[in-house]
C-alpha cells in the first residue's frame, strides 16, 4: 500500500462532498500527488480502489489533465508559459536559458532531481508577460536575469 | 466614474477582508435581495439589467437563468456553478477579481443561488491559481462564520453550501458542458445539448454556471437598481467591463471602465500606448478566440454589437496587441499551436484539423509553403467553423487565422517567396 492512511482520509472526506465518491478524481490525484510527486500505476489503482473507479476509468482522467503528472517529475516543476502574450514578449529566451542553465529540455529532469521543465498555456498574468510557475509560486516579468536570481545556483549542471 | 467591480482591489495586490469589504457597502445585496425580492423577482431585475454573460460568449444572464425549472414541482436539487477557469491567452481579469475582492464573487454566488434557488455551489478554479484558491478559501470560511452562507443565511431561511473545486489545468475545461464532466470527475469532454445544463447539468440535476466577471456584477445590481446599472456604460449595453492590454504597451494591466469605451482610449490612455520603436499593426479585440482587428477599428465601442459589426467578438474584452515587429503568422502559429494541444480529441473535425492548421503553418514558416497551402487554410477555416464541430473551440480557433489570412495576407505570401524567412520578425 503506497497511500498512508492520512491520505486515504483526506480523499474519502473529499469524495463524502459529492453524490458520487468518483466526482472527488481530481481531488484524490491532488492529494496522492502532493504526497508522492506524481501518480505512479499502483497509486493510481489505488486511488481508484477508494473512490469505486476501474483504473483505466480514473487513468482517463488523470492523462487529461496539465497538472497531473503520469510520469516522474522533480521536486518543483518549472512551468513557463509558452501562450501568445508571453510569447511575444521573450518566453522563448527564457526556456533556452533554463534548458541552459539546468541542462535539460522540455520534459525533462535535472539529475540532482530537483527540477523538471515543462511548457504551460496561458497562466493568466499577461500584463505581467513572460510569467512562470515554479512549484506553487508564480513569477512575473521574467527574464534570464531573474531566473539567475530566482533558482541561484541550485539544480546548475 | 463609478468602478463598482474593482473599488475594493487594493494597489499592493493584497486581498480586501470581510471588514473591508463590508465598509464598502458589500452584502448589502444580499441582505436586500433575501429581505426584500422573491427569487423570480431575482431573475426579473438580472434581466432587465441586461447583464450579458462575461466568460466570453456575452449571452444574457437573466435569460439564462430563466430556463432553470423553478417552483414547487422544480427538481429539489438545483446547482450554481462559478466558471472560474480563465485560461484563453491573453484574459486575466478574473484573476484580479478573484485574488482582490473574494468576497465580491461569494455575494454574487449567494445572490445567483437564491434567484435560481441552488443550495449547492461550486467555484471551478483553475488549478495554477494557487493564490486566489488560497483566499477564496479563507473568504468561503469567513464567509460562513458570519452567516452569510451555510445554514440560514441572515436569518432568511435560505441555505447555501459554497464548495471550492481547484482543476488541473485544461483549457476546455471553460466550455460550459466540458466544465460539468470536469466537475464530475471526468474527462473534460464537452456535452451534446439539449439538454442544456438549465434543465440538466451537473449530476444531471438543473445548473447554471456562470464567469466570475459576470456573478461580480450582482451585489451591485441588486444593491443599486437596474437604471443605476444602465447609467455605467457608454453605449446602449449596460455596466462597465473590465478590459485589459496585453502586448508590447507602456503599461499592460486591467480596468474597469464603462462598457463601450473605445480600443483607442484603453490602448493609449490606460495601458500608455505602445512601446517606443512599435507601432500597432492589428489587435485580437477580447483574447486569443477571436478575429483580429486593425488600427482603422479603434474609435469603435468595445461592446458586444460594435465589435460583432466590425468582424470581430467582444470576448473576455482583453486585448492582445500585435506589433508591426512581430510577424503575424507566426503569431498565428502560437495560436493554433495551443488551440491543438488544448483539443479535447472529442470530435473529428477539432482533433485532426488543428494539428493539420499548425502542420501547414510550422511548414510555410520553414520554407515548405506551396501556395495551395494557404487556400487549405482558409477552407480549413470553413471546415472548422461554427456547426461543424462538437463545441466552440475550434471555431474559436479559427477566427484569429481567418481574419489574419484577410488582413495580413502579404505576411502569409512573404513565406512563399524564396530567401524570406525573416526569423520571426520582419525587418
Amino acid at each position: 500500500m503506497i497511500l498512508n492512511p492520512d491520505e486515504i482520509q483526506a480523499i474519502r472526506q473529499e469524495a463524502g462532498h459529492f453524490p458520487h465518491p468518483s466526482a472527488a478524481a481530481i481531488e484524490a490525484l491532488n492529494i496522492a500527488q502532493q504526497g508522492h510527486g506524481w501518480i505512479s500505476d499502483e497509486l493510481l489503482k489505488e486511488i481508484a480502489d477508494v473512490l469505486g473507479m476501474s483504473p483505466a476509468e480514473l487513468d482517463s482522467v488523470a492523462t487529461f489533465y496539465n497538472l497531473i503528472y503520469r510520469r516522474p517529475v522533480g521536486k518543483r516543476v518549472i512551468h513557463y508559459c509558452n501562450s501568445v502574450s508571453c510569447w511575444m514578449l521573450g518566453a522563448e529566451d527564457n526556456r533556452r536559458h533554463l534548458s541552459e542553465k539546468l541542462g535539460i529540455g522540455l520534459g525533462e529532469t535535472t539529475g540532482d532531481g530537483e527540477y523538471t521543465l515543462l511548457p504551460i498555456v496561458c497562466l493568466g498574468a499577461c500584463d505581467k508577460a513572460p510569467v512562470l510557475m515554479i512549484g506553487d509560486e508564480t513569477h512575473f516579468n521574467v527574464d534570464p536575469a531573474k531566473l539567475d536570481a530566482i533558482l541561484g545556483d541550485t539544480g546548475a549542471p | 466614474m463609478d468602478k463598482p467591480l474593482t473599488r475594493n482591489i487594493k494597489p499592493d495586490g493584497s486581498a480586501a477582508s470581510l471588514a473591508e469589504y463590508r465598509a464598502g457597502g458589500g452584502y448589502e445585496g444580499l441582505k436586500k435581495v433575501l429581505a426584500e425580492f422573491a427569487p423570480l423577482e431575482v431573475q426579473r431585475q438580472v434581466k432587465d439589467s441586461g447583464l450579458r454573460g462575461r466568460g466570453g460568449a456575452g449571452f444574457p444572464t437573466g435569460m439564462k437563468w430563466s430556463f432553470v425549472p423553478m417552483g414547487e414541482d422544480a427538481p429539489k436539487t438545483k446547482y450554481l456553478v462559478v466558471n472560474g477557469d480563465e485560461m484563453e491567452p491573453g484574459a486575466f481579469k478574473d484573476r484580479l477579481l478573484l485574488e482582490g475582492d473574494p468576497h465580491q464573487l461569494i455575494e454574487g454566488v449567494a445572490i445567483a443561488s437564491y434567484a435560481i434557488q441552488a443550495n449547492i455551489a461550486y467555484v471551478f478554479l483553475r488549478g495554477e491559481y494557487r493564490l486566489a484558491a488560497d483566499r477564496l478559501r479563507r473568504a468561503i470560511a469567513e464567509a460562513e462564520e458570519h452567516q452569510l452562507l451555510g445554514e440560514n443565511i441572515l436569518g432568511s431561511g435560505f441555505n447555501l453550501d459554497l464548495r471550492l473545486h481547484t482543476s488541473a489545468g485544461r483549457y476546455i475545461c471553460g466550455e460550459e458542458t466540458a466544465l460539468l464532466n470536469s466537475l464530475e470527475g471526468k474527462r473534460a469532454n464537452p456535452r451534446a445539448k439539449p439538454p442544456f445544463p438549465q434543465v440538466s447539468g451537473l449530476f444531471g440535476k438543473p445548473t447554471i454556471v456562470n464567469n466570475v466577471e459576470t456573478l461580480c456584477n450582482l451585489p451591485h445590481i441588486l444593491r443599486n437598481g437596474v437604471e443605476w446599472y444602465k447609467g455605467l456604460s457608454r453605449t446602449g449595453e449596460p455596466g462597465t467591463k473590465i478590459y485589459g492590454v496585453s502586448g508590447r504597451v507602456e503599461r499592460p494591466g486591467a480596468w474597469e471602465l464603462p462598457m463601450g469605451t473605445t480600443a483607442r482610449e484603453i490602448i493609449e490612455e490606460h495601458a500608455g500606448g505602445m512601446r517606443d520603436g512599435y507601432r500597432l499593426k492589428g489587435y485580437l479585440p477580447g483574447g486569443a478566440s477571436t478575429d483580429f482587428l486593425l488600427p482603422e477599428h479603434l474609435d469603435i465601442p468595445m461592446d458586444y454589437g460594435s465589435i460583432a459589426k466590425a468582424g470581430s467578438r467582444l470576448g473576455t474584452g482583453t486585448l492582445i496587441l500585435l506589433d508591426d515587429r512581430t510577424c503575424p503568422v507566426r503569431m498565428v502559429l502560437n495560436l493554433e499551436q495551443f488551440f491543438a494541444q488544448e483539443s479535447c480529441g472529442w470530435c473529428t473535425p477539432c482533433r485532426d484539423g488543428l494539428p493539420w492548421t499548425v502542420s501547414l503553418l510550422e511548414g510555410l514558416i520553414a520554407g515548405r509553403g506551396r501556395p495551395e497551402d494557404l487556400e487549405t487554410l482558409e477552407r480549413l477555416c470553413g471546415l472548422l467553423g461554427p456547426g461543424n464541430t462538437f463545441c466552440a473551440l475550434a471555431p474559436g480557433a479559427m477566427e484569429p487565422l481567418q481574419s489574419a489570412l484577410k488582413h495580413f495576407r502579404a505576411d502569409f505570401e512573404r513565406y512563399l517567396q524564396p530567401h524570406s524567412i525573416s526569423g520571426g520578425v520582419h525587418a
